[in-house]
């Protein structure tokens, strides 16, 4: 039966910013979607708060509205869209919480959209586990035993029946948030309260532990015939007890046999039929014990979820295109198979490779939270790997990670003298690292069998491991006679030229060389979902040490896209964004595009995005591989963030042609000397600045420049460990730590600019010299709170047009000198009418998406087809657009609350994970929008808490009296309270935490807040420690916070609009025409 | 240990043998299940034939005594590209090596399994001999041309009992009796109203455990066993069962299923599809690489419904030679439309061409045991 015809429009709804546990792959899955519906001929209606993603790009859908996903919003949508129906499975659990929200507010009667893909029923039994577990009783599948605790009396009646350790598990929420395993009482107390507050009905299961059991997960596709597959099996290498978005995970399945492996698929079957999820994908997680197989069912989501995207990479089975293809009436045997092309969806993809995919941690980050994975997620990202064996597939992956690392070890970069009690420990409890302690467990010589005691990781894949290492050791004791037999072995055992070198003591280059001299080199196999029976008609390559070549080299002009490789914090979606839109312009130059990435979640991996996708590290070993075989005429490293502008150094010196700005320009901006020189040259200024190589140096420079400084060693990139130092004890601390962690590099010493303002700007140039301005953007939160972190506004709102006329001029200068051909993105700081270059990145960056969707310009295409020869003038790209007549708002989203004692101060050093945009005709607006869509619940009413360091009371005087004329009650600790009365502004002072209950933090417990205003100081240790507690409070009640005083202004001006009108929506392709 | 494979088209693989010394030879074909390796091993309908496992690391949970669908392994030869020495399940009890070595079945590793499965994809299933003897490619090219083709074989013989047994608790039990004996007595279960009889054309053991499970009484006979003797049985049912190779030189198993037509219901899979097809009429033919693995998409046409099966044949019935008024075509592949099932709409008889009973694979089409059931109630 063929699509329905009853429904012409359909709403589908985004996953909004990209936050731990929902990442690119809701824009993967939605951009797949809306592709699908619109191909079938239905009218399609868009709504994610994210700019970063494909699918809010115009073209994508007929109506894209950039609102927060919020009932409020969605509802508005409705209203003015008046769809025939809402699709809410593709949008992660945001998206189906979202839609579970609306439905109850019985906005989809009233408006008669019907729920298409799940129903409410559905989804209901599948997110409440009381329910679920009651349908998992009547088809007679075992689950943990359960109970569910509405109160901290029903938690502890259930643990008494339950024996310790306890799973604690908030119902509707992901990624484990609020989640835990409970060893005593104590544990009990504290997750039972996080996940009451975590959870949306706030309702939490305690649950028999299975820890240590193995781990497994089915991805399934079902369509209202009834007809089901199974699209992907995963095994995770890690237990149960390690989140699957935190585990190491493979697949196929390996460790089990058919017999086992068809009961876990008849149950997954069974259990999407029982729990009434009619068409679409559902995944279905088990543990099985692995004494004796039996089995429990972990959960099941009602929805395209993380793992989907993982197993439409593994598969090139592209499950959300499909499962929007089913919630319109398809079948699967209606539905092609685009990668064989001769045959149809109805059948379930056999791989003939082993994929592994390993998660990203960034702790580094927040030094106050231990290194341990649990049951909730903290990793940003993902990298998948593809290999004809795991010990290719797991060093592949290994080295994907970007984290200096090149395979299992033997790369430099491994710990030497790790004590056994270190290793045990390492083993005992997961951690970011675990995969290289098992190295060091073997090499210490511990067993198999005691491994597998101690991290429960199956003596499968501990032998595989082990293999490896027995390889390394063989090429060690062969390090002077390197045979090409043995070369070939650790080439197909996944060994990479870096840990070769490292091995035999010469360089990369060297084995490279010594490879090519033997003609050794890798082959390309096909992902075909069929292992090879049919013959595939889409090129997605990986590569591997075989016999026998696939790659389909064409005599087309040929450019290599290089990609982001793992979402990290600082590099994610908006480089993903950018890479895709290189892809199609190379489409629309008829220029062949070859994409090479690492990330699954990604809409560059796609098959259908680019002419040729290679799913590889993206190293200089293997980019260089595959420009070779594809003899391409050109790469692009400027989009792919910092990981490809990493090896075009390395790319340039053998002679491979860079197209777009010279890779010397990217160093004439990275290093000082140069930089400074240039600016010099061109008459502009940068904050003072000096480097030492020793504290007194560090002294010195502070000395003569004046404090505050802002610090950091000169070998990190990207804000890490920057820090912002107001005194000569601060500063000789962080010295000897920076000059301790790295003898060798100097430390950079640069005078901070208090109460700047900071500007980004983002720029294009083509090769004629032209230099357009695609837009400006005024940061809100002043200079010192990393751009990657503070929330802005284009176009600027407190900027004069001299200032900016000067900024301009200024850009485009740079741009000449630097003969940028491409992007540039400058990073300004206005203070006193003075302008200061912070820094410039002559690549994509972080905001292109935002200025894109903001000015309706799409730079990045442009810019692609610029470093092809195209001039602006012929793109008919100019200055104007960047002067909207609506204001563009983006706000940063943080993970704050998936990493327990962190302080949610912001600072140099980034730490938001995705951003949210708001639209609006004013900034209040539109700056309201960007809060709601980044998840904080501003007040109309109600009580306003203001607590501010004495430099900022004056202006926070200003807020409080705004507030008070709105009708809001204000309360303010001491300090604060008596500069207000001084202003004669109404409010009650309160304690602080040292001054004893009840205190601001009681106040914020028992929701007597509704907005925490406090800006924190670097000194005074009681000082910090208090508004530390005021901002975790804050932060874990849900209640809205701002950490500066412009970011408490803006709040202020938010509400102000908040009070006057509920939120207006209107579609981007509106306001891009209205211009 | 150093080995080489020799196709009859002049390709030559390096590969390793993982079980030690030897040579063998036979069809070489692949199989695209990513699990289930020791029931394809033990499937008879591999008789004759070197199987290729698509997916590459083999051996990974072991074997077991349990999971075996025939007293031994059949397969001429066993090719992986990674075999897997160190298994890890809880129902291992040793490793694939050492199985394939007691039973002197030659497995090798190390070599392109997907330039292989491509190779044979575009030039067809076709001879090949493995040897760690023989390593000159030009002797072993020549060897592989000596060897008989599948076709014009008759393999069934080499598989099928001897002796008529019993299935009972999941086991053959052997028969007192011998053929000529068998009568109405031969059945002595009475709380097993339903009594079949089973042709073993190289039968797979989850065939009997399924009809077992039905509800059946089985008695087991030899392929040459005539529908004189089956009658003199008396039974409610006939099973025809899968076997290996080309089903036209069976001609013993066609002339009786001809007989058979219309005296009891009946019901068959795989080869004995093929042998009823032929039987009514029909004609069979080679497909090029035959349809190997556990994810092959077939529509029961009655019911619409999409069923993911579990399949093992390189010859099929061509379904144009069947389109009489009195046969009806009951499942088709997906894939390919090729014939998967068919019944007649005068005598009761049905067949599929796949595997409902699995092992390996899905249990999608699990009810044709049921179905059978009915058909021998009604009639
Ligand atoms: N009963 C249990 N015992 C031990 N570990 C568990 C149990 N239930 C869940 N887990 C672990 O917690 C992780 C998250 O649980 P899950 O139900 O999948 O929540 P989420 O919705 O966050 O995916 C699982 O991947 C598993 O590793
Ligand atoms: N001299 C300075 N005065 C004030 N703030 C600064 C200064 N230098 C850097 N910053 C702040 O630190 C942030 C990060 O510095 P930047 O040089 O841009 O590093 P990154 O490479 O991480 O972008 C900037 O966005 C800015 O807010
Ligand atoms: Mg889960
Ligand atoms: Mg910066």
């Amino acid at each position: 039966m063929p699509k329905r015809t009853d429904i012409e429009k359909i709403l589908i709804i985004g996953a909004g910013p990209i936050i731990i546990s929902q990442a690119c792959e809701f824009d993967y899955s939605g951009t797949q979607a809306c592709k699908a519906l619109k191909e079938e001929g239905y009218s399609v209606v868009l709504i994610n708060s994210n700019p970063a993603t494909i699918m809010t790009d115009p073209e994508f859908a007929d109506a894209t509205y950039i609102e927060p996903v919020i009932p409020e919003a969605v509802e508005a949508v409705i209203e003015k869209e008046r769809p025939d129906a809402i699709l809410p499975t593709l949008g992660g659990q945001t998206g189906l919480n979202t839609a579970v929200a609306v439905a109850q507010r019985g906005v989809l009667e009233k408006y008669n959209v019907e729920m298409i893909g799940a129903t409410l029923e559905a989804i209901q039994k599948a997110e409440d586990r009381d329910s679920f577990r009651k349908a998992m009783r009547n088809i007679g599948l075992r689950i943990p035993e359960s109970g569910i605790a509405r109160s901290m009396d029903d938690a502890f009646k259930i643990a008494s029946k339950i024996k310790y350790p306890l799973i604690v598990r908030p119902s509707f929420t992901l990624g484990g948030t609020g989640g835990g395993v409970a060893k005593n009482e104590k544990d009990l107390q504290e997750m039972v309260e996080a996940g009451l507050d975590a959870s949306i009905i706030s309702q939490v299961m305690l649950e028999e532990s299975v820890v240590g059991w193995k781990e497994y997960e089915l991805e399934l596709m079902r369509d209202r015939k009834d007809n089901a597959v199974i699209v992907c099996s995963i095994e995770n290498m890690d237990p149960m007890g390690v989140h699957t978005g935190e585990s190491i995970t493979v697949a196929p399945i390996q460790t089990l046999s058919d017999k086992e492996y068809q009961t876990m698929r008849d149950a997954s079957i069974a259990i999407m039929r029982e729990i009434g999820v009619d068409t679409g994908g559902s995944n279905v997680q088990f543990a099985v014990n692995p004494e004796n197989g039996d089995m429990v069912v972990v959960e099941m989501n009602p929805r395209v979820s993380r793992s989907s995207a993982l197993a439409s990479k593994a598969t090139g089975f592209p499950i959300a295109k499909i499962a929007a293809k089913l919630a319109v009436g398809f079948t699967l045997d209606e539905i092609p198979n685009d990668i064989t092309g001769e045959t149809i969806a109805a059948f379930e993809p056999t791989l003939d490779y082993c994929v592994v995919k390993i998660p990203r941690w960034t702790f580094e980050k927040f030094p106050e939270t231990k290194d341990e994975l649990t049951t909730s997620m903290k990793s940003v990202g993902e990298t998948m790997a593809i290999g004809r064996t795991f010990k290719e597939a797991l060093q592949k992956g290994l080295r994907s990670l970007e984290i200096q690392r090149y395979g299992l070890g033997a790369d430099g970069a491994d710990r030497t003298e790790v004590s056994r009690q270190e290793i045990i420990d390492k083993l005992t409890i997961a951690n970011s690292e675990r995969i290289f302690y098992l190295r060091y467990a073997l090499q210490k010589g511990f067993s198999i069998e005691e491994i597998y005691q101690y991290t429960g990781i199956d003596p499968w894949f501990l032998d595989q491991i082990n293999k490896i290492i027995k390889v390394e050791e063989t090429l060690t004791a062969n390090r002077d006679n390197l045979t090409p037999e043995l070369l070939l072995t650790a080439k197909r055992e996944g060994f990479s030229d870096v840990q070769l070198a490292q091995i035999t003591g010469t360089t990369e280059e060297a084995i490279r060389q010594k490879r090519y001299d033997l003609n050794m080199r890798p082959v390309y196999k096909l992902v075909d979902t069929c292992a090879a029976e049919f013959r595939a008609a889409t090129p997605y390559y990986y590569s591997t040490y075989e016999q026998e070549n696939e790659a389909r080299v064409t005599d087309r002009k040929k450019i290599v896209i290089l990609g982001g490789g793992p979402n990290r914090i600082g590099q994610g979606i908006e480089f993903d964004y950018c890479c895709v839109h290189a892809s199609f312009a190379l489409r629309e130059e008829g220029v062949e595009s070859i994409m090479v990435n690492s990330n699954p979640e990604t809409v560059s991996t796609d098959y259908d995005t680019s002419d040729q996708l290679f799913f590889e590290p993206l190293t200089t070993e293997d980019v260089l591989h595959i420009i070779e075989t594809q003899k391409c005429d050109g790469v692009i490293v400027q989009f792919g963030g910092q990981t490809p502008l990493n090896i075009s150094d390395d790319l340039n010196r053998v002679g491979v042609n860079i197209i777009g700005t010279h890779p010397e320009s990217i160093a004439r901006t990275e290093d000082r000397k140069l930089f400074a020189a240039m600016l010099n040259k061109l008459g502009l200024i940068q904050p003072p600045n000096d480097t030492a190589t020793d504290v007194d140096g560090a002294l010195a420079i502070a000395e003569r420049i004046g404090y505050p400084v802002i610090v950091r060693p000169s070998f990190v990139l990207g804000g890490r460990a920057m820090k912002i130092v107001y005194t000569k004890e601060e500063l000789v601390n962080f010295a000897r730590h920076a000059i301790k962690a790295s003898p060798k590099y100097p430390i950079l010493v640069d005078k901070f600019l208090e109460d700047a303002v900071e500007l980004d700007v983002d720029a294009i140039s083509d090769k004629t010299g032209e230099t357009v301005i695609g837009g400006i953007m005024e940061h809100i939160e002043e200079a010192g709170i990393h751009s990657g972190d503070s929330a802005c506004v284009l176009p600027p709102q407190s900027i004069s047009p001299e200032i900016l006329e000067n900024i301009i001029d200024a850009t485009k200068a740079m741009a000449r000198e630097l003969n940028v051909v491409g992007l540039m993105n400058v990073q300004y700081a206005v203070k006193d009418d003075t302008i200061y270059i912070i820094e410039v990145n002559p690549r994509a960056s972080r905001t292109i998406p935002f200025v894109s969707k903001a000015t309706g310009v799409p730079l990045a295409k442009a810019a692609a087809k610029v470093m092809l020869g195209r001039t602006l003038k012929e793109l008919n790209i100019s200055d104007t657009a960047k002067n909207t007549a609506h204001v563009s708002v983006k706000e940063s989203v943080f993970p704050f609350n998936r990493f327990p004692d962190v302080d949610t101060l912001l600072g140099p050093e980034m730490k938001s994970t995705g951003e949210v945009m708001g639209i609006d005709d004013h900034f209040g607006a539109a700056f309201a929008k960007a809060q709601l869509g980044a998840g904080q619940k501003l007040p109309v009413e109600g009580t306003i808490f203001i607590s501010v360091k004495d430099s900022d009371k004056q202006a926070a005087a200003a807020i409080g009296a705004k507030f008070v004329e709105m009708g809001f009650s204000i309360i303010a600790t001491a300090g604060t309270a008596r500069f207000f009365d001084e202003k004669n502004i109404a409010n009650h002072p309160i304690h602080k935490v040292s001054e004893g209950h009840p205190h601001i933090v009681d106040a914020i417990i028992n929701n007597q807040v509704g907005l925490v205003i406090n800006t924190g100081t670097g000194m005074g240790s009681q000082v910090k420690r208090d508004g530390y507690m005021i901002r975790r409070a804050a932060l874990k009640c849900g209640v809205p916070y701002a950490t500066t005083i412009a970011g408490g202004m803006a709040m202020c001006k938010g509400i102000a609009e908040l009070k006057k009108r509920n939120i207006a929506v209107k579609a981007i392709q509106a306001y891009h025409r209205q211009g | 240990m150093k080995a080489l494979l020799a196709l009859e088209d002049g390709r030559v693989f390096d590969c390793n043998s993982f079980t030690g010394p030897g040579e063998t030879s036979g069809e070489i074909v692949f199989n695209t299940g990513m699990s289930g390796y020791q029931e394809v091993l033990t499937d008879p309908s591999y008789r004759g034939q070197i199987v290729t496992m698509t997916y590459p690391l083999i051996g990974n949970y072991g074997v077991n005594k349990a999971d075996v669908e025939s007293a031994r392994i059949q397969v001429a030869g066993f090719i992986v590209r990674e075999y897997q020495d160190f298994p890890s399940n809880f129902r291992s009890e040793g490793t694939l090596a050492k199985y394939l070595q007691e039973n002197n079945v030659m497995g090798v590793t190390d070599i392109d399994t997907r330039a292989l499965t491509r190779h044979i994809r575009e030039a067809g299933a076709m001879r090949g001999v493995i040897s760690s003897n023989q390593l000159d490619p030009k002797v072993l090219v020549e060897k592989a041309n000596q060897i008989k083709s599948m076709k014009g074989q008759d393999l069934v013989k080499e598989v099928s009992t001897d002796r008529p047994y019993r299935w009972v608790n999941n086991q053959p039990v052997p028969l007192e009796k011998d053929i000529t004996a068998l009568d109405e007595t031969t059945w002595i279960d009475n709380s097993r109203p339903y009594k079949v009889v089973v042709f073993d054309y190289g039968i797979k053991y989850n065939i009997l455990r399924n009809l077992e499970r039905a509800g059946f009484e089985l008695v087991v006979v030899p392929a040459f066993t005539t529908a004189n003797r089956v009658k003199q049985m008396k039974p409610h049912g006939i099973f025809l069962s899968n076997g290996p190779g080309d089903p036209e030189p069976v001609e013993y198993a066609i002339d009786t299923i001809r007989d058979l037509l219309g005296y009891r219901p009946i019901f068959g899979i795989c080869l004995g599809n093929q042998l009823a097809g032929l039987a009514l009429g029909g004609q069979t033919y080679k497909l090029k690489f035959g349809h190997r693995g556990i994810n092959q998409p077939v529509r029961d046409i009655q019911t619409g419904k999409i069923e993911i099966t579990s399949q093992n044949h390189g010859f099929a019935v061509d379904i144009e030679s069947l389109k009489t008024e009195d046969v009806e075509v009951t499942h088709i592949n997906l894939n390919d439309n090729t014939l998967e099932g068919f019944r007649h709409k005068g005598i009761p008889l049905f067949t599929v061409q796949y595997h409902p009973e699995a092992s390996p694979g899905p249990h999608d089409a699990n009810y044709l045991f049921n179905r059978f059931k009915q058909l021998i109630e009604e009639t």
